[in-house]
């Protein structure tokens, strides 16, 4: 899959980043959002682009939860893992994801369709528990509605 | 006539936006069909308001798509038959009429993406009167008078912090804005920026006068993308209508605002751990002093403040210190949001003045708990606060009543919890999250974290030896003292309110290997009880690993050796036959 990163993408996010200083966090957000991950190409371009060391990248890389190393599915699972959903047991929840794609926290799915990812609080604490698939929200979850949607999901394909 | 739907994350999780493309299919168009924030009312989502030409309002809840033609139905013939059971009851109304709003005064009233309702609701008028009438002196004069306190949760006096940056030596300072409302559970700043945003702007300019500072900036966390994108474009109309920029009003005042999104990091609302991500840098906290308003972004002073902070000030600038100050106990002045979760009936967003009681939230506002059960104690503070158990239900909310129980007065995360929540589970729960989020720096916090939590685990598997709640006292010593920043100080808060409070539950674990709560799936079984069993083989058939036998209309039976306790047959039963014992 590294072989098809195009590099042309992010000039722009350079361009516009390289030299203001103090914007790597920022550079690395854009850059994962253009390819959905940070792949070694795009962060050896950053180093270069940038001047600031690939240790340094990687330690800001693994530092922050949003920030993947690896391709995700098309759609990311985000499930809230904040104290409301712990209360309203939002265990069942991903025992449910993890039964019906089998898949575990931080994995994707082998047809490339789901990857799941537990997150701190996503504040929606009122409707817990709650998960974000590619940033729409569902509240009030149950194993059962859980299912429902991921098989909508997948039929929609 | 206008007809207004609520739009915060919550309300589009529960289908606000499926009503209000729905009743656009029914023929209605803006400006009559509106958006607003969040009125708080969370449990009621999604909410619609139709407001008459004379400003009343009808307040439908828990709206549907499918309700969008009878509510069109009723705007054209004035039926109100037609929608009499989606109207708010008199109970829930309560529920708003109890609060006293200052933070929150506008959420979910005006439309957070147009700039003409904000100014219609007294927009920008506090900063125009702080920049055209009042020295920046006289701004922190009356911060100090209202007696305002930080919101983020440590309570330190706001104005003491703006004199602080105001006085430091230097051109160039900064103000920030705290919006990375890390603490699990809380959400207060997410619905000001969603549903007010321009009010933060308001209040962050009025501070930057005051400190002199020409660069604002808002760090908010990228799990709120909503909120992201409502202050993005609130910050380009207030840009564009010259609020923001050089010469504000005509002054010599100019300020400018830009937005970094967190990336994940709850240590990150430290204010020093979140000036090195700014920086772009791990998000470390620094060596304290020198403090930030000495020394702080770009080692220029700078000064940071919580989201609620800022949505105060506009309102102070208006009516006076003195109003504020008004509100409140002797040492905590004002009101303060609370995010209400949990086991709560009605769960929302309360704004009410300080000093009332956790008993005037929990029960009189949000209705107690819900399913008939028993309240047995509210978490505050997230991961840095602590559990206060039901006796201690008439604590006054006051930042020095709430610090005596072991607990803070936080944010505002309020998760209310019932019979059935295991405190030492929960003491867990909090650990988990502090041993992940600890940045590494200081080994006490990094380790000691960690080894606290294979405690509580080994304790909530049934495991626990004696001593392990003297070790875990000692080790939570340990670590507030051992550590720099605010994170490991107080991480051990959760487990020292627990045990401080219901050390009676550690022990059953760990002596008895009981959960009284029933939570702990190593230390209970299921059971079916064959009085109540129809026989309905829905266990059976939702069992993941064929551990229950029994044919159609006789008893069913768990096999105890092949259960895996996943709770499925439990929460599947309609007849109530499984319990946990």
């Amino acid at each position: 899959m590294d072989n098809k990163i195009d590099m042309e993408l992010i000039k722009p996010v350079l361009d516009e980043y390289g030299e203001v200083k103090g914007s790597l966090i920022t550079i690395l957000q854009q850059t994962q959002e253009i390819y959905g991950y940070l792949p070694k190409e795009a962060i050896e371009y950053i180093a270069q682009r940038t001047g600031i060391e690939i240790s340094e990248i990687m330690g800001v890389a693994t530092f922050y939860t949003q920030f993947r190393l690896t391709p995700v599915g098309k759609y990311l699972i985000m499930l809230c893992q904040g104290t409301a959903c712990h209360v309203n047991s939002s265990e069942l929840i991903l025992q449910t994801i993890k039964d019906e794609l089998g898949i575990d926290d931080g994995e994707t799915t082998e047809d490339g369709l789901f990857s799941l990812k537990c997150v701190a609080c996503l504040g929606c604490c009122s409707l817990s528990p709650v998960m974000m698939i590619n940033e729409n929200a569902y509240g009030s979850l149950t194993p059962d509605k859980t299912k429902t949607i991921l098989r909508q999901l997948r039929e929609a394909q | 006539m206008r007809i207004v739907v609520g739009q915060g994350s919550c309300g589009i999780a529960a289908g606000a936006e499926k009503v209000r493309q729905a009743l656009i299919k029914e023929g209605f168009t803006a400006p009559e069909l509106t958006i607003a924030g969040c009125i708080g009312m969370c449990y009621l989502e999604p909410i619609v308001d139709i407001y008459d030409d004379n400003g009343d309002v009808k307040r439908l809840v828990k709206v549907s798509e499918m309700d969008a033609p009878k509510i069109a139905e009723y705007i054209r013939t004035g039926n109100i038959g037609l929608i009499s059971d989606l109207l708010v009851s008199e109970e829930d109304a309560q529920f708003l009429k109890k609060q006293t709003r200052i933070a929150l005064r506008r959420c979910g009233i005006i439309n957070p993406e147009e700039l003409a309702d904000y100014e219609k609701a007294d927009g920008y008028s506090a900063l125009k009167k702080a920049v055209t009438e009042m020295t920046p002196e006289e701004v922190i004069e009356v911060i100090k008078t209202s007696g305002l306190a930080g919101r983020g949760g440590a309570g330190f006096p706001t104005w003491f912090k703006w004199n602080a940056a105001r006085q430091a030596e230097g051109d160039e300072k900064y103000l920030i804005c705290n919006a990375d409302e890390g603490d699990p559970g809380a959400f207060m700043d997410r619905a000001v920026i969603e549903s007010d945003p321009h009010n933060l702007i308001e209040g962050m300019l009025i501070g930057a006068y005051a400190i002199g500072a020409q660069n604002a900036v808002v760090y908010v966390r990228a799990e709120y993308p909503l909120a992201i994108k409502r202050l993005k474009r609130a910050i380009k109309q207030a840009t564009e209508a010259g609020y923001l920029g050089s010469n504000i009003f005509g002054s010599d005042f100019s300020c400018n605002m830009t937005i970094k999104a967190g990336a994940g990091a709850f240590v990150c609302g430290e204010e020093t751990a979140l000036i090195e991500s700014l920086e772009g840098h791990r998000g470390m906290p620094r060596l304290k002093p020198p403090f930030p308003a000495q020394s702080g972004f770009w080692r220029k002073p700078s000064n940071i403040n919580n989201v609620e902070t800022f949505a105060n000030v506009g309102w102070i600038i208006n009516n006076g210190g003195e109003a504020f100050a008004a509100m409140g106990t002797e040492g905590s002045k004002g009101t303060k949001v609370f995010a209400v979760t949990g086991k709560i009936k009605r769960s929302g967003l309360v704004e009410i003045p300080m000093g009332k009681t956790l008993r005037d939230v929990i029960f009189d506002i949000g209705g107690g708990i819900k399913d008939g059960k028993e309240f047995k104690a509210v978490q505050m503070g997230g991961p840095s606060g602590g559990c206060i158990p039901a006796e201690l239900i008439d604590t006054v909310i006051d930042y020095k009543a709430l610090g005596a129980t072991g607990a803070i007065m936080g944010s505002g995360g309020m998760v209310v919890m019932d019979e059935g929540t295991c405190m030492v589970n929960m003491a867990k729960f909090f650990l988990d999250f502090t041993a992940k989020e600890s940045c590494g720096k200081c080994v006490p916090c990094r380790i000691g974290t960690t080894r606290m939590l294979e405690i509580l685990k080994r304790i909530t598997d049934g495991n626990g030896k004696e001593g392990d709640i003297e070790l875990l006292e000692e080790l939570c010593y340990g670590i507030k003292d051992g550590s720099l920043c605010g994170l490991g100080q107080t991480a051990p808060n959760p487990v020292l309110t627990t045990i401080r409070y219901f050390r009676d539950e550690y022990e059953a674990h760990i002596n008895s290997k009981n959960c009284p709560a029933g939570e702990c799936s190593e230390l209970i079984e299921y059971y079916i009880v064959p009085e109540k069993c129809k026989g309905c083989t829905l266990c059976a058939r939702n069992c993941p690993v064929d551990a229950i036998s029994g044919s159609v209309k006789t008893v069913h039976k768990i096999d105890t050796e092949k259960c895996i306790k996943c709770k499925k047959c439990y929460q599947s039963c309609k007849f109530d036959a499984i319990i946990k014992r």
